[in-house]
């Protein structure tokens, strides 16, 4: 009986645990973080960290980009999977969609003839790119039945190899002023918020969502329940190189330019943000609400650095500490669930 | 209580008089949650015998085998090693005291060489502290001699068939100079050849004194290599006798000797068409030519031992593993089905053997573990899923199947396996099936769920669904069929009527 009311007990307290969105621990994380970095500024710098409007757009700005990229990552964490091609495929299709979006007036275009082009074409060959991309990755992976892991980390070298090939190492510049319009102001955070909810909706209501989970959570089960495992995972990973190639429109927009080394190591900032947001690297769990959160928190960790004048070098080392304290919370939680 | 080593001295030493039996236990018990594997069981090997442990699927062999090669320790009772009573910590403690046991998956690593996997954790060294190839060659060579094994010790373990890899493993355990040798079912993937050189190196290690504990299936091998055998059932200890006094029919007789106490809501309903036909039925290696009709409102029970290819049969069936030939009918037409969701699309629904790892979505919650197959076809309109109409029914469902939960956002690991089944049956009752496949539907849950679960599937079979049922529960199969099909070792042994399906017909065509 003492056992059965304990079950009882048990269960009610993971009840109300569960009224709370999940992402309101991650999100204190967030207000805790701006707050030490609210304190630290009135200390050393005798300015406010949050009352700037400002500098919370440009936090926000800065990480739209890594946001982009973080939705369709989460997409590739929640199956189980990795994609570490992400921060080439945005050097790549920055470098073809550039390439389409030339001005007349500029003297060394790649394309002479293909200048001044209607701003939709620059954009769709980037996506489209992005999202072959992201298809040779899930056709690997699911034929082949290689590890995701390597599957993207060959997509990685690759595609920065053909973003290099393709001007042979030159910049492409003289972009015109409707495409670099995507980039300025607020539009790279609207593309990230609009991106964000639909991945959102897909994921929660729609039988692309559900079918995401079911993999992540188990493959066999989600294989006998009819789910067609396959093909599901490229259309997985082919969102998430698409999402890949409008983060590097959007990148090749802010920068007015686009050069073979662009998004180095994006693909690690996506991921980190994902961890952080809560997204679980065993997969069947995560949100992209939590990934926003994450991104931001990204986002808020950079820029809190800057403004307090702290030297590079130990905001990467931060950096680093926080994404393993991430994981090592989600392992834990995963732990304390199993016993 | 006497510590290994201290104990692997004291055998060093002689010291130890011979006792009457090599290995022995008394009084062993030992519970799982929700089970009593093992009740007051003993056992015991006298020097130089080979010693067989008979049982049906769950009797308790594989759980003794455990505790004596330390793999599991014994809730209560005592193992006496040579007299001395021991308690083993581990396997490796058990190897230290002369206890080497031969699992069936094999444990030998594929990337290292024959002599390396016997000697590793005692490779010979030289003067420099490096190991020494030369003398651990020799040494394996010696062995092998010994042994009567022909064999290259430098070869790839992963270069290695099946019987040699088996080979190996003895090799290994007798190079522990080991008194005890337990073999588990060591000749289910070996060719007959195979089988008669293991049982020649057998009879030489019995000859040299050493015991052998041996776990088997399979009658014949019991009178062709066991001085002695145990019977066991139901976690109980039958009897011990020697393999001369006995003949087939009184061991089967051991074996399922119970009586069917539980009952089961056996109705008969009318039965109809044939549904599903199976012709000739193949994959490669693992069944062949596996031939049946199931009719709307017909429940065929589907026996045989475990490895028998029960449930290689219902995977091909259900598209999980395609099959290499024959042909399936579902109301008379030929499908083909090469995949589960094809199985969906023809309205077929498997619910497997092992619920944690082909069943439960452990992580996500009751309705989402509920709703996933059935979203195949139907509630989803643009790739939206009518969510609000889908929870009103898999509530529905739930209530139906009786699940115990406060709510559906329940995740599905935090309920029993009583309750988690009934989940899942939930999840294949959505798509309204009309073939329904159960493997092993009760294992593992309590009486209960047990029953409510054999009254779902009779109202399934009065609905109309044909329905296969497998399991290794000899009571839940004579007692929900309306006939049997018994197989073994991959082959179709014989399909019974409900009125000539006993105990010890079925045991005789599932043990040959």
């Amino acid at each position: 009986m003492s056992t059965n009311s304990a079950a009882q007990a048990q269960a009610a307290a993971q009840k109300s645990a569960r009224r709370l969105p999940p992402e309101l621990n991650i999100f204190l994380v967030l207000i805790g973080i701006a707050l030490v970095y609210e304190i630290l500024g009135w200390i050393f710098v005798g300015q406010s960290f949050l009352m700037n409007p400002q500098r919370l757009t440009i936090i926000i700005l800065q990480v739209s980009v890594i946001g982009i990229i973080a939705v369709g990552v989460t997409q590739v964490i929640i199956t189980g999977g990795i994609d570490l091609s992400s921060g080439s495929v945005v050097g790549m299709t920055a470098m073809f969609t550039a390439s389409l979006a030339q001005a007349s007036t500029w003297p060394r275009a790649l394309y002479p003839s293909l200048t001044d082009m209607p701003v939709i074409v620059p954009v769709a060959l980037g996506i489209g790119v992005g999202l072959l991309a992201g298809f040779i990755n899930g056709q690997l992976i699911a034929k082949t039945k290689i590890p995701p892991f390597i599957a993207t980390l060959g997509m990685m070298v690759s595609a920065r190899g053909i973003s290099k090939w393709y001007t042979k190492g030159q910049p492409v510049s003289g972009l015109t002023e409707q495409f670099n319009f995507i980039g300025t102001g607020i539009w790279p955070v609207v593309i990230f918020l609009v991106v964000a909810v639909i991945f959102h909706i897909a994921l929660r209501y729609t039988r692309y969502g559900k079918f995401t989970y079911a993999i992540g959570a188990n493959v066999q089960a989600a294989r006998v329940s009819g789910i067609n495992v396959e093909s599901h995972l490229v259309k997985v990973y082919a969102i998430a190189g698409a999402l890949a190639g409008l983060a590097g429109v959007v990148t090749a927009a802010r920068a007015q330019t686009a050069q073979a080394g662009m998004g180095v190591m994006y693909e690690l900032d996506a991921i980190a943000a994902t961890v952080i947001g809560g997204t679980s690297l065993a997969g069947g769990v995560g949100r992209i609400t939590g990934t926003v959160i994450g991104t931001v928190i990204l986002g808020v960790m950079t820029s809190g650095f800057t403004f307090l004048r702290v030297d590079a070098f130990y905001q990467e080392i931060v950096k680093g500490i926080i994404i393993v304290a991430a994981v090592v919370v989600d392992v834990y939680r995963q732990k304390k669930r199993k016993t | 209580m006497v510590s290994p080593t201290t104990m692997a001295a004291v055998r060093a030493s002689g010291a130890i008089p011979n006792a009457e039996y090599l290995l022995s236990a008394e009084g062993v018990r030992k519970e799982f949650p929700g089970v009593v594997a093992l009740d007051d069981v003993e056992f015991k090997l006298k020097r130089g015998t080979v010693h067989a442990l008979m049982g049906e699927n769950g009797a308790g062999k594989s759980t003794l085998m455990k505790i004596l090669a330390g793999i599991y320790t014994p809730d209560q009772g005592e193992v006496l090693l040579k007299g001395q009573k021991i308690r083993l910590q581990s396997p490796l403690d058990a190897l230290e005291n002369g206890i080497a046991m031969i699992h069936q998956e094999l444990n030998l690593m594929p990337f290292m060489t024959v002599a390396e996997n016997i000697w590793i954790r005692r490779e010979p060294k030289n003067r420099f502290g490096f190991v020494d190839h030369g003398e651990m060659h020799r040494k394996t060579a010696a062995l092998f001699k010994r042994l009567n094994i022909v064999m290259d010790p430098e070869t790839q373990v992963r270069d290695l068939s099946v019987a040699n890899r088996q080979m190996v493993e003895i090799a290994k355990a007798v190079s522990y100079e080991s008194d005890v040798l337990i073999m588990d079912e060591p000749t289910s993937a070996l060719t007959e050849r195979e089988v008669e050189h293991l049982f020649t190196i057998i009879r030489d290690l019995r000859a040299q004194g050493i015991g052998i504990v041996y776990i088997t299936h399979k009658m014949n091998e019991l009178f062709e290599i066991a001085d002695e055998f145990s019977v066991f059932r139901d976690g109980k200890y039958i009897g011990t006798h020697a393999s001369t006094d006995v003949t087939r029919d009184d061991i089967i007789r051991m074996m399922v000797g119970r009586e069917i106490t539980q009952m089961f809501p056996k109705e008969e309903v009318p039965i109809g068409d044939v549904i599903l036909s199976v012709k000739n039925l193949t994959l490669k290696g693992v069944f062949h030519d596996v031939s049946f009709d199931v009719r709307a409102g017909e429940i065929l029970g589907l026996a045989g031992l475990v490895g028998s290819g029960r449930s290689n049969v219902a995977e091909t069936i259900f598209g999980v593993t395609p099959a290499s030939s024959g042909t399936i009918e579902i109301n008379g037409k030929p499908v083909n089905i090469d995949s589960p969701n094809t199985a969906i699309r023809h309205r077929m629904a498997f619910l497997t053997e092992d619920r944690k790892d082909t069943g439960c979505l452990l992580i996500l919650d009751i309705l989402e573990n509920m709703q996933i197959a059935v979203l195949q076809d139907k509630f989803v309109k643009n790739g939206f899923v009518a969510e609000r109409e889908l929870t009103r029914v898999c509530e529905e469902m739930s209530r139906k199947l009786r699940v115990k939960t406060p709510n559906l956002h329940e995740r599905i690991e935090n309920l029993s396996g009583g309750n988690q089944q009934k989940v899942l049956i939930g999840r294949w009752l959505l798509t309204h099936p009309r073939i329904l496949i159960l493997d092993e539907p009760t294992r593992g849950i309590d009486v209960g769920a047990k029953a409510e679960i054999h009254r779902f599937v009779t109202e399934l079979a009065r609905d109309g669904v044909a329905v296969i049922m497998i399991s290794s529960e000899m009571p839940e199969v004579l007692g929900m069929s309306d006939r049997v099909m018994v197989m073994h070792e991959g082959r179709v042994t014989g399909i019974l009527d409900r009125a000539e399906a006993t105990q010890v017909k079925v045991m005789e065509l599932a043990a040959q």
